[in-house]
């Protein structure tokens, strides 16, 4: 699968707080979460964000709370993927269980804002368009790309019980 | 080579000889909450199922954004309230009953030491406190689990933390895990288990060794654990009562002396002052005497870190006779019914009313900016909660400090960061 899209950068220890305020967490609905997504810390993110965009992001992204809200409002704002350069757990859980395509990459402080991102996560490859640059990232574990295959936990499951 | 404490309670879980890479092992208990639990529901749902692996093992506790606190918090307890009558789950639980999750599951005997849980929040790595390996998962991870009895993880390694020395008046659990991820920093623990151990643990009280597992995940931790003992039965028949059921060998669930751990951390205790974790990280921690002065709006004693007897008891002895300043607003949340009616008994809490606290009933409430207590712009607040993040407790230009009960109930008496010394010598 390839993904290209606008690069909106984020620093180190976005918490699951500034992603998605607990006050909302009374949603489900994915849209509505990402009206409000990254509220706490830049409220017109929403805005700014064109269908595909990509969030770029430094170390343990997704810090904090359990709330899936938060992998749903981001994808729920339009971003098709996040890249960061490592996540806390439990949002790397989640967004492999919803289906939510993450990528880990070393290098994500070379990518500026506003950078033309392509992320083929099969080859497991971020191509820096804007600035010319090839990044070879880690692939997923062979357990993990099979829940990644299926499109989330609840249709692994169900194909496997098959 | 040996095994961790997390490592054998894994292995038997998953019914494997040895631990790789991922397991899918079988669950104890699972559980979500109001916020939470709805969404597994409504994947579950979506999904199709129309079974549930074992009615008595799963939980629901209604303690976030209620007592309902507006009409969408009331339908999401009655999403999970009619889910569970279809289902016929044994746990579920109305807020008049439960209080907040990691503090009511020990005490209705749902979790025990040894056993292997999920619950749909991140602060379920506080049941480790009992030595039990208990793990916070999203709702789609718990929706899965109501069907499979199941969830995947991937094998953890283990830091093993050394708490040695002798810890002043007025220092307790709080206060070393805030220390600890002072020193590490939000990310120390990344996807590791943090096993709190040593001399200091092993005379630490239960309660305390709860407020140090429940931060685990504020150092990026998978969970925490400290391994059961005497003194962690005699806390649960204590506070089980006729919920106490605990068959195992204490024996069975210690570390191994040549278990494999990624790193041993030594901490001498002995010249720690009470911590104070500053705004907009846990990771902030300062000795409360260099915060000294900091003006505050209010105070917050309660949660699932800091709300259990004995903080409340350390708070009343430092609030009794005492007003708090005017013009603060101190709210403290026993929290638990179990935990309220004990302070009733003790008189707790009419020493706060006494002090013109607010005493609400148990919730999560204002910890995560819920309700009971919302900060405007420019507030500063000190809270015995978990979390400082921006916008934690309500405006996004607010300010959260975390610390012990006692340094709470001191500071809350001055108006401002206060050394419980200042009040008792």
């Amino acid at each position: 699968m390839i993904i290209k899209g606008k690069a909106h950068k984020f620093g180190d220890n976005i918490n699951t707080d500034d992603i998605i305020a607990a006050k909302y967490l009374d949603s489900q609905d994915e849209k509505f979460l990402g009206s409000k997504c990254m509220e706490n810390i830049d409220p017109d993110f929403p805005k700014r964000v064109n269908a595909g965009d990509i969030i770029v992001a430094g170390n343990n992204f997704g810090c904090g709370s359990s709330r899936e809200h938060g992998p749903l409002a981001i994808r729920g704002c339009g971003i098709s993927t996040v890249v960061a350069k490592s996540f806390a757990r439990i949002f790397y859980r989640n967004a492999i269980n919803i289906g939510l395509p993450i990528i880990t990459l070393e290098e994500t402080k070379d990518i500026d804002n506003g950078d033309i991102i392509e992320v083929d996560l099969s080859k497991g490859t971020v191509n820096n368009i804007t600035k010319n640059k090839l990044y070879k990232t880690s692939i997923f574990p062979n357990f993990l790309q099979e829940i990644i295959q299926f499109g989330g936990l609840m249709n692994w499951i169900k194909t496997k019980k098959k | 080579m040996g095994l961790t404490l997390i490592e054998k309670i894994l292995l038997r879980a998953s019914g494997k000889k040895d631990l790789r890479d991922f397991v899918y092992p079988k669950v104890d208990f699972c559980f979500g909450n109001d916020i939470t639990a709805p969404l597994a529901v409504k994947e579950f749902v979506k999904a199709g199922f129309d079974s549930v692996f074992d009615r008595k093992k799963i939980g629901f506790i209604c303690d976030h954004f209620v007592p309902a606190r507006d009409l969408k918090a009331a339908n999401n307890a009655k999403l999970l309230r009619d889910f569970a009558a279809k289902y016929k789950i044994k746990n579920f639980f109305d807020i008049n009953e439960c209080g907040v999750e990691h503090v009511f599951l020990i005490e209705k005997g749902l979790i025990q030491p040894g056993s292997f849980n999920i619950g749909a929040d991140s602060h379920t790595c506080t049941l480790g406190g009992i030595g039990s390996a208990s793990f916070g998962v999203g709702s789609t991870d718990l929706a899965a689990a109501m069907e499979e009895g199941r969830c995947w993880l991937r094998v953890p390694e283990t830091i093993k933390f050394v708490y040695k020395g002798k810890l002043s008046k007025w220092l307790g659990g709080k206060d070393l895990i805030l220390y600890t991820i002072g020193k590490i920093g939000v990310e120390g623990a990344h996807y590791k288990v943090m096993e709190f151990s040593g001399p200091v643990i092993e005379k630490l009280g239960l309660d305390d060794r709860l407020s140090m597992t429940n931060m685990a995940i504020e150092a990026g931790g998978k969970t925490g654990v400290v391994e059961p003992d005497e003194g962690t039965l005699r806390y649960l028949k204590q506070i089980q009562g006729k919920n106490f059921r605990f068959k195992g060998s204490l024996k069975d669930l210690k570390s191994d002396k040549d278990a494999k751990y990624r790193k041993v951390i030594e901490i001498d205790v002995s010249k720690l002052e009470p911590q104070v974790s500053c705004p907009h990280l846990p990771s902030n921690a300062k000795p409360v005497s260099s915060l000294k002065g900091i003006a505050l709006n209010q105070v917050v004693i309660g949660s699932c870190t800091n709300g259990r007897i004995t903080d409340l008891r350390i708070a009343a002895k430092i609030l009794k006779n005492k007003k708090v300043k005017k013009g603060l607003r101190a709210v403290v949340l026993p929290a638990s019914p179990d935990i309220y009616k004990q302070a009733e008994k003790e008189g707790l809490i009419e020493i706060f009313m006494a002090a013109n606290c607010i005493v609400s009933p148990a919730t999560c409430g204002p910890c995560l900016g819920g309700h009971m207590g919302i900060l405007d712009k420019g507030e500063v607040a000190l809270a015995t909660t978990n979390r400082n993040f921006i916008g934690r407790m309500g405006s996004p230009e607010s300010f959260v400090y975390l610390s012990s009960a006692a340094v709470a109930a001191a500071s809350a008496i001055k108006g401002k960061i206060t050394h419980p010394n200042e009040i008792i010598k």
